[in-house]
C-alpha cells in the first residue's frame, strides 16, 4: 500500500506523460533500462507500469546508498523489494561485479521484471552516460532476457543531485522497442547500441 | 447565504447547462454533416472540447456552490498546473531549483491565502513587490550569473501570469460592492464573459475568418473572428446585467473591456508557445491542450475586470 501511495506521489510530483512505442504495455518478463539523472527515475519508470506488471518488477539500485538508515533500508527491502548491488561492482572480473550480476541473474530466474539504470549513477540530464557492463554480462547469462529501453525526460529538472525537493515539473517517460543480446555480439558493441536505443526515444 | 441560496446563480448555472447540451447535440450532429477529412478533424475536435467544457464547467460550479473557500482553493490549484506548464516550457538552469521550489511551494499558496484572507493591501503587492525582490535575491544566493537577469524575469513573469493576475478572480469574491447579491455572481459574469468571447471568436474564424491578425503569432486569429467574438460576448455579457451589480450600458462596457484583455492575454500566452515552438502548453484538458491554454485570456482579464469593478462600485 506505501508502494501504491508513493507511485501516485512520484506521478503526481512529475506529471508524467507515458508513451509505449511499439506495443502496450504487458506483463512479459523483461528488463526495462532508462537514463538515469535524479532519485526520482526508478519510481517513475515504475509507477509508469500498470499495477499487474509493477508487482513483478523489482528495481537494481544501489547498495550504499539504499543500505544507510532504517527507512530507506525498510523502503528497498519492503517496498520496492529492491535488487541491492554494490556500485563499485561495476568494474567487471571482481568478484563484487561477479557477485553483483549474479544477483541480477538470480532475481531473473525467480521470474522478476528489472529495472535498472546502466550509467550506474546520476547525469545532468543533457546526456547519457556510457553504460556499465552489467546489463552486458546478465544477457550472457541468460541470453533469452528481453531488454527495453526507456528514456526519461526532464527529470533532472525535478530533482537535480544534491536537491531535497523536487519541483513538479512534467515530465515524460518514453518506452521503446524490445531488444536482445545478438548472437556474437561483443560488450562495447552492445553497450553501445543499447545506449543509443535510449537515446533514439529523447524528444526532438 | 451561500451561493447556493441565491436564486440568480442556479438560474445561470442552467442556462450553462442549457449551453452544454445544445453544444454537444451540435458537435454529435455536426459528425454526420462532414464529408472532408479536414471537416472530420475539426468536428472532432470540437467534440473533444465540448469534453472539456463539461469538465471545467462542472469543476466550475461545484467551486461557486462551495462558497469561498472552493473557489479559492480551485483557483489555486489552477495556478499550481498553469505554472507548472509554464516553467515546464521555458529554460530553467540547475542553480534556480530552490527559487522554483519557493515559486510553487511558498509563493503560490501565500498569494492565495491572502485571498482567503480578505487581506487585500498585502495581496495586491505581495508578488509584484515582495516577490519581485526575493527572487533575484534567492537566485543570487545561488551563486549562478549565466543569463541571471532573463532567468529571474522568466520566474517572476511566470508568477505574475500565472498566479497573481489569475487570484484576482476568486478575490472577486471578497470585493465590498454594494449591492445585495452574491459576489460569486461577479466571479460567473467574468468567466462566462471571457471564455465565451474565446468560443465565439473561434466559431466566427472558423465560419468568416479571412484576414489573420497577427499571422506570425496565431494564424488562426482572424480580424473576423475578433470583431464577431468581441462584439456577440459583449452582447451576451450585456444581456446578463440583471445578475450584476451594473446597469445594461455599464455591464456592456465591462464586458467588452473583458473581451480585449482576453483577446490580448491569449495572443501574449501564444506568442511565448510560438517562441517556444509548442502549439499547446500540455495535454491536460481534452481538446483544449493545458490549463494554460484554457486561462490565457482569463490571466489578462481577471486583473482588469477586478479594479474596475472595485473602483467604480
Amino acid at each position: 500500500m506505501i508502494a501504491a501511495l508513493l507511485a501516485s506521489a512520484a506521478r503526481a510530483m512529475s506529471g508524467v506523460s507515458v508513451r509505449w512505442t511499439e506495443r502496450p504495455p504487458d506483463d512479459a518478463q523483461r528488463v526495462y533500462f532508462a537514463n538515469h539523472s535524479s532519485h526520482l527515475d526508478f519510481l517513475v519508470v515504475w509507477s509508469a507500469l500498470p499495477a499487474y506488471v509493477r508487482t513483478a518488477t523489482r528495481p537494481v539500485a544501489a547498495a550504499d546508498y539504499w543500505c544507510r538508515g532504517r527507512v530507506r533500508r525498510r523502503l528497498a527491502g519492503r517496498v520496492f523489494r529492491a535488487v541491492l548491488i554494490e556500485r563499485r561492482a561495476g568494474a567487471s572480473g571482481t568478484a563484487a561485479g561477479r557477485d553483483a550480476v549474479e544477483r541480477l541473474v538470480q532475481a531473473v530466474d525467480e521470474g522478476a521484471s528489472l529495472i535498472v539504470f546502466p550509467e550506474g549513477t546520476r547525469g545532468d540530464g543533457a546526456e547519457v552516460a556510457p553504460f556499465k557492463s552489467g546489463l552486458y554480462h546478465l544477457c550472457v547469462a541468460r541470453p533469452e532476457l528481453e531488454l527495453m529501453p526507456v528514456h526519461l525526460d526532464n527529470l533532472n529538472r525535478v530533482l537535480p543531485k544534491g536537491e531535497a525537493v523536487p519541483v513538479p515539473l512534467i515530465c515524460r517517460a518514453t518506452f521503446g522497442a524490445p531488444m536482445r543480446l545478438r548472437e556474437g555480439e561483443d560488450k562495447p558493441a552492445f553497450l553501445e547500441r543499447a545506449r543509443a536505443a535510449v537515446m533514439e526515444l529523447a524528444p526532438a | 447565504m451561500t451561493a447556493l441560496d441565491d436564486p440568480d446563480v442556479l438560474r445561470l448555472l442552467l442556462i450553462v447547462l442549457g449551453l452544454l447540451v445544445v453544444g454537444s447535440v451540435a458537435g454529435q450532429a455536426l459528425r454526420g454533416a462532414v464529408r472532408t477529412d479536414a471537416g472530420r478533424a475539426t468536428v472532432a475536435n470540437i467534440n473533444d472540447r465540448m469534453r472539456g467544457w463539461w469538465m471545467m464547467s462542472a469543476l466550475f460550479a461545484l467551486a461557486l456552490l462551495t462558497g469561498g473557500i472552493g473557489s479559492v482553493v480551485m483557483f489555486a490549484l489552477v495556478s499550481f498546473l498553469a505554472l507548472r506548464e509554464f516553467v515546464t516550457l521555458v529554460a530553467s538552469r540547475r542553480s534556480d531549483h530552490r527559487t522554483l521550489v519557493a515559486a510553487f511551494f511558498l509563493f503560490t499558496p501565500a498569494q492565495y491565502a491572502l485571498v482567503a484572507a480578505h487581506w487585500y493591501g498585502l495581496f495586491a503587492i505581495l508578488i509584484p513587490v515582495y516577490v519581485f525582490l526575493l527572487v533575484p535575491t534567492s537566485m543570487v544566493i545561488a551563486g549562478d550569473t549565466e543569463r541571471f537577469l532573463e532567468r529571474t524575469a522568466t520566474i517572476q513573469w511566470g508568477l505574475m501570469a500565472c498566479v497573481y493576475c489569475l487570484s484576482y478572480a476568486p478575490a472577486l469574491l471578497f470585493l465590498d460592492v454594494d449591492w445585495d447579491s452574491e459576489n460569486a455572481l461577479l466571479l460567473f459574469f467574468l468567466v462566462v464573459v471571457v471564455q465565451l468571447s474565446d468560443v465565439l471568436q473561434y466559431v466566427w474564424g472558423k465560419t468568416l475568418g479571412r484576414r489573420p491578425i497577427a499571422p506570425r503569432v496565431s494564424p488562426n486569429k482572424t480580424w473576423e473572428g475578433f470583431a464577431g467574438g468581441v462584439l456577440s460576448a459583449t452582447a451576451v455579457g450585456t444581456a446578463l446585467w440583471w445578475a450584476t451589480p451594473f446597469p445594461p450600458a455599464a455591464a456592456a462596457a465591462l464586458a467588452f473591456a473583458i473581451c480585449i484583455a482576453g483577446f490580448a492575454g491569449g495572443l501574449t500566452m501564444a506568442a511565448i508557445k510560438r517562441d517556444r515552438g509548442v502549439k499547446d502548453y500540455g495535454t491536460l484538458i481534452p481538446g483544449h491542450g493545458g490549463v494554460l491554454d484554457r486561462i490565457d485570456s482569463l490571466t489578462f482579464a481577471a486583473p482588469l475586470f477586478f479594479h474596475l469593478t472595485r473602483f467604480f462600485y
